[in-house]
């Protein structure tokens, strides 16, 4: 028998079907968006909010260096202690949740999707243990490949479609969703202890950053993937940055997308936005960005907001992890993967009394009101790098009230006034920019929208947000609650939250995208490849690929090369 | 037929080339595994039945019969213990986590006798780290300290670190050096370049006095530092700092050593302190093949990566309070599971007098001094040879091990489930 819900008396905000805010029932059979129900079970919203299932473009919730942040910070893990319940298993962690706490802290949010963006494919086994592991939420993972030797000696010959059949066999390996860059070159570098600029020489490789992830955009785009190249550049996080971010985003600006996206997502932008020499004269750039990405349409962007307090910071971008450790003098974990990338853990406190934090809190936001185009803005905090994901409420009260950013203002460092653009910026945005920067938007940054995701119209998956506030709501405090906990949140037409508990937490599916690369091109690859794997790699060929075990709920895209 | 990329079972190694000949479903031949990885492949004795103690005696029964004896014992208990999970998958731990929290259990992992000092050091300071392969293409300079690979990890010089060739290193061990730090001159000493011999329990003295001279503090270095002369702690930080990567692989002759956790947060110390110089790293020798894989599951399952307590619903990680040895030496738990290890063999005497006060479950291939005392004893298939499943070698990567011949015994996995659905029936039962 089906299984049938009605949704009555909600005011949706569905952007991708330019649903703004009406009244409007929503019929659901079977976990999909139908036209009409028969006998079906009546979820009364009685004049709430009602939006699709947030989706997260960005979030480290699953894999190896996540898992080594929750082993080394123990403290963080009593932080977050909640005991089982009937319908959910025992929680840990805030800055780096178990996986049970972060399937169901997402979920109690209204999210239904999240992309775990940094995978290094050695043990990508590792992010889907971990992944099947996070209830309720579906997902997807990207590999990084962009300090990858195979990539690399590609980028040197100029060889774009052998590059091509690489990414393709890696991403299919390790049951992949795109292309991850981070700190092109540099983590490579950091081998050896060191880092690398935009257009300085990989050590022993004779390419430079921007060769490689211009080829590695060329490479995306000979297929027709769902997502472009994701990217965290060079100089994460270093005074001065900014300049060399827009470089970055205009070495793809002539790359050709084969599907109706940008070319380019560039991801947590605040740390990206810098100006200044030092962390003595550090300034917000965020307008420099902003006005960027207004110009053009070849690039979208995350913005990896701050919020305040501790939490621990994560990222392939081992130079860089080093580099905080030493301003903080507080542990220190990395992990450098042969052959492919590397990652630091530090934790990190951002405080309200120091300047550069509270820039760096300001720069988040700046960039969220100033691109004035809300679908090429996705809200992010790089969970956990500027803070956990559970911080979301918190900037989206922020985003949708003037007085209240004005009110925190008052209370951090004075900096704000004269190194920031935030307290001069009026804008609010309104519920409808907000279901785009978490659900619409995203879903199409990241290509899901075509597979149901991000949107309520005929056929969408069944996830389905109720916020316990009506569209008139102004308070700050009561929107930040709202968006914390909602009223009920549905998940492929089951209700899994109730008057914010979680109340059932099926297993989520993974999205994996399978590249149809030309098999003439895979065999002219393999013999390098093969060689790889014989000399240099410490598991064999025939053990690296992930097997299909360890995507039990597989949802597969195929995304076939342009002709 | 010859099976070949087989993942040996043994040591956290988990070399995974090995090939292997099988015949009539047995393995008959085993190339590339070092002797104890072939001897475990050739497979040896095992317990054939599940058993119960009855008056004294083992006397067998049906898996059934077993796993719902167990259940009983588990359902009934106050305070039990679950115990061992680093020679079986992830796929069984994970299930023994699901238990532990359905009958509010404390459950623990090997490390907690053996490699947990290191994870509180970790907690305390990080692990500047990398993969082997890492050190395969790259170190130049391999530093063993209180490990003695040759004879513990018989393949991880070959396939890892000293003899292996690598991309940065095609002419191996030539372009390589080999430091050796331990209490005697081990098998792996009298292949070093350098061997340094300390005085027992001076583990921590010699690596303040190396982080003091790679910190550039020479003068308040003494002429002989636990048992070596200055002169050759000043050879080998000339050897560290000169390094283009350099890495310290430790053992447990760190981790058990006076000092303990503190000696390897001042190895950590030293490594940091190197690194200022050079790239430099440090890796624990895990023993077992997946001990690292339990303390993943149980960090990502639970928050915490051991001795985790969850009698009050939620996770309470408090080592020194919470691991086996602490709850047995208190008296205080009233049944125990032991799943593909050997307390018999490696717990004080004190808490095997307690042991066997209690009723003990014992899951395993292999009879050993546990299944002495176990009151319920239940043969397990062999993972890596008769189940496959998810194991974390020593550098956290992830492998599969596979399945190379038929089994009639229920792998640890299918055990554990058994063990979970049974005692859900009786919690059940008794709530209504
Ligand atoms: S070194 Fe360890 S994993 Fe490798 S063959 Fe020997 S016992 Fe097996
Ligand atoms: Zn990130």
């Amino acid at each position: 028998m089906a299984i049938e819900l009605l949704i009555k008396n909600g005011v949706v905000y569905d952007p991708i079907n330019g649903v703004n805010g009406e009244k409007k029932d929503i019929c659901i059979r079977d976990g999909k968006v139908v036209a009409e129900v028969k006998n079906p079970t009546v979820l009364d919203a009685k004049g709430r909010v009602v939006m699709p299932g947030g989706v997260d473009v960005h979030a480290h919730i699953a894999g190896g260096k996540v898992n080594s942040g929750r082993l080394f910070r123990p403290e963080d893990g009593r932080r977050g202690s909640e005991p089982k319940t009937t319908a959910c298993r025992a929680c840990s962690g805030y800055s780096v949740p178990n996986t049970f706490a972060t399937g169901y802290r997402y979920a109690k949010m209204g999210y239904t999707f999240v992309m775990e963006p940094a995978m290094p494919p050695l043990a990508a086994r590792h992010t889907h243990e971990e992944l099947i592991d996070t209830p309720i939420l579906d997902n997807a993972t990207i590999p990084l490949i962009d300090n990858n030797w195979m990539t690399m000696d590609y980028v040197k010959s100029g060889d774009i479609d052998l590059l091509a059949a690489y990414i393709a066999w890696i991403i299919k390996a390790t049951k992949g969703y795109g292309v991850k860059v981070v700190n092109p070159g540099g983590t490579e570098a950091w081998a050896w202890a060191k880092n690398c600029d935009l257009n300085d020489a990989v050590p022993h490789f004779d390419v430079t950053p921007a060769e490689i992830v211009k080829a590695l955009a060329e490479a995306n785009e000979k297929f027709e993937m769902p997502h472009s190249i994701h990217v965290h550049g060079n100089m994460l996080g270093h005074p001065g940055n900014y300049e060399m971010t827009l470089d970055t985003y205009d070495l793809v600006k002539g790359v050709k997308a084969t599907k109706d996206r940008p070319v380019m997502h560039a991801t947590h932008t605040q740390f990206f936005a810098y100006g200044g020499t030092t962390w003595g004269d550090f300034e917000s750039k965020a307008k420099a960005i902003a006005d960027y990405v207004n110009n053009n349409e070849h690039v979208s962007i995350d913005l990896g907001s701050v919020i305040l307090g501790d939490t621990t910071t994560m990222t392939a971008d081992g130079p860089m992890e080093y580099s905080l450790h030493q301003i903080t003098g507080r542990k220190w974990t990395n992990h450098d993967v042969e052959l492919e990338t590397g990652s630091g853990i530090t934790p990190f406190l951002y405080s309200g009394k120091v300047s550069v934090h509270t820039l760096q809190w300001a720069i988040g936001m700046e960039l969220a009101l100033l691109i004035k185009d809300p679908w090429k803005v996705a809200l992010t905090t790089d969970h956990p790098n500027a803070g956990p994901f559970v911080g979301y409420p918190i900037l989206i009260s922020m985003l949708m009230s003037k007085k209240r950013r004005d009110e925190s203002a008052a209370d951090m460092h004075s900096a704000i006034y004269k190194k920031a653009e935030l307290p001069s910026i009026d804008r609010e945005l309104d519920l409808y920019e907000i279901a785009i920067i978490t659900r619409a938007g995203t879903a199409k940054i990241l290509g899901l929208d075509a597979h149901g995701k991000g949107h309520l119209g005929l056929g969408a998956d069944a996830d389905v947000a109720i916020y316990d506030i009506t569209p008139e709501e102004r308070d700050a405090g009561k929107i930040q609650k709202a968006f914390l906990n909602t009223k009920y949140t549905i998940k492929g037409g089951q209700v899994v939250v109730m008057d914010g508990e979680v109340v059932a937490a099926p297993a989520g599916r993974t999205f994996f995208v399978t590249p149809e690369c030309d098999p003439k091109l895979t065999e002219e690859m393999m013999p390098n490849l093969k060689d790889k794997f014989e000399h240099y790699y410490s598991v064999t060929f025939a053990n690296y690929p992930v097997q299909d075990a360890y995507v039990p709920n597989p949802y597969e895209i195929k995304a076939p090369m342009r002709g | 037929m010859e099976v070949t990329d087989v993942v040996c079972p043994l040591c956290g190694c988990v070399c995974d080339d090995v090939v292997v000949e099988v015949e009539d479903n047995k393995v008959t031949k085993v190339k590339g595994a070092c002797a104890v990885g072939k001897s475990k492949l050739m497979g040896h004795g095992r317990i054939t039945s599940p058993a119960i103690r009855e008056n004294g005696i083992l006397k067998d029964c049906s898996y059934d019969a077993a796993i719902k004896r167990t259940a009983e014992i588990l359902a009934a208990a106050r305070r039990p213990l679950m115990y061992g999970w680093s020679s079986t998958v992830c796929e069984a731990s994970k299930v023994g986590i699901e238990l532990a929290e359905e009958i509010g259990a404390v459950i623990d992992n090997t490390a907690s006798v053996c490699h947990g000092p290191s994870v509180l050091a970790i907690q305390d300071v990080g692990l500047p780290s990398c993969t082997l392969g890492e050190v395969k293409n790259r170190a130049d300079l391999v530093i063993y300290w209180g490990a003695n690979p040759a004879a513990a990890h018989g393949n991880h010089m070959k396939r890892y670190s000293y003899i292996s060739k690598g991309y940065f290193l095609p002419e191996g061990k030539k372009e390589k050096k080999l430091a050796v730090v331990d209490v005697r001159e081990t098998k792996s000493a009298k292949l070093a370049d350098v061997f340094i011999r300390i005085e027992p329990g001076k583990d921590y003295l010699v690596l303040s006095a190396l982080r003091a001279l790679l910190l550039g503090y020479e003068d308040v270095v003494p002429e002989e530092v636990g048992g070596v002369p200055k002169k050759d702690l000043l050879e080998l930080v000339k050897m560290m700092e000169e390094t283009k990567f350099g890495i310290i692989f430790f053992g447990m002759g760190v981790t058990h050593s006076r000092g303990r956790h503190n000696n390897i947060v001042n190895a950590i110390q030293v490594t940091r302190a190197a690194h200022k110089h050079t790239k430099f790293n440090i890796m624990p020798m895990r023993g077992h093949y997946n001990v690292n894989g339990f303390n993943q599951v149980c960090t990502w399952e639970t928050g915490f990566p051991y001795s985790v307590d969850l009698s009050e619903g939620y996770a309470w990680y408090n080592p020194g309070e919470t691991s086996s040895t602490d709850l047995l030496m208190r008296g205080e738990c009233d049944a125990a599971l032991f799943i593909a290890t050997d307390p018999g063999a490696h717990f004080p005497g004190e808490s095997i007098r307690h042991l066997s006060k209690i009723p003990v479950i014992q899951i395993d291939p292999y009879a050993n001094p546990t299944t002495e005392f176990a009151d319920v004893v239940i043969p397990a298939a062999i993972s890596g040879i008769e189940a496959e499943g998810t194991v974390y070698r020593m550098d956290n990567i992830p492998l599969r091990l596979r399945k190379i011949v038929d089994t009639e015994y229920m792998t640890d996995e299918a055990i554990m489930k058994g063990i979970l659905k049974e005692t859900r029936l009786l919690t059940l039962s008794r709530r209504l």
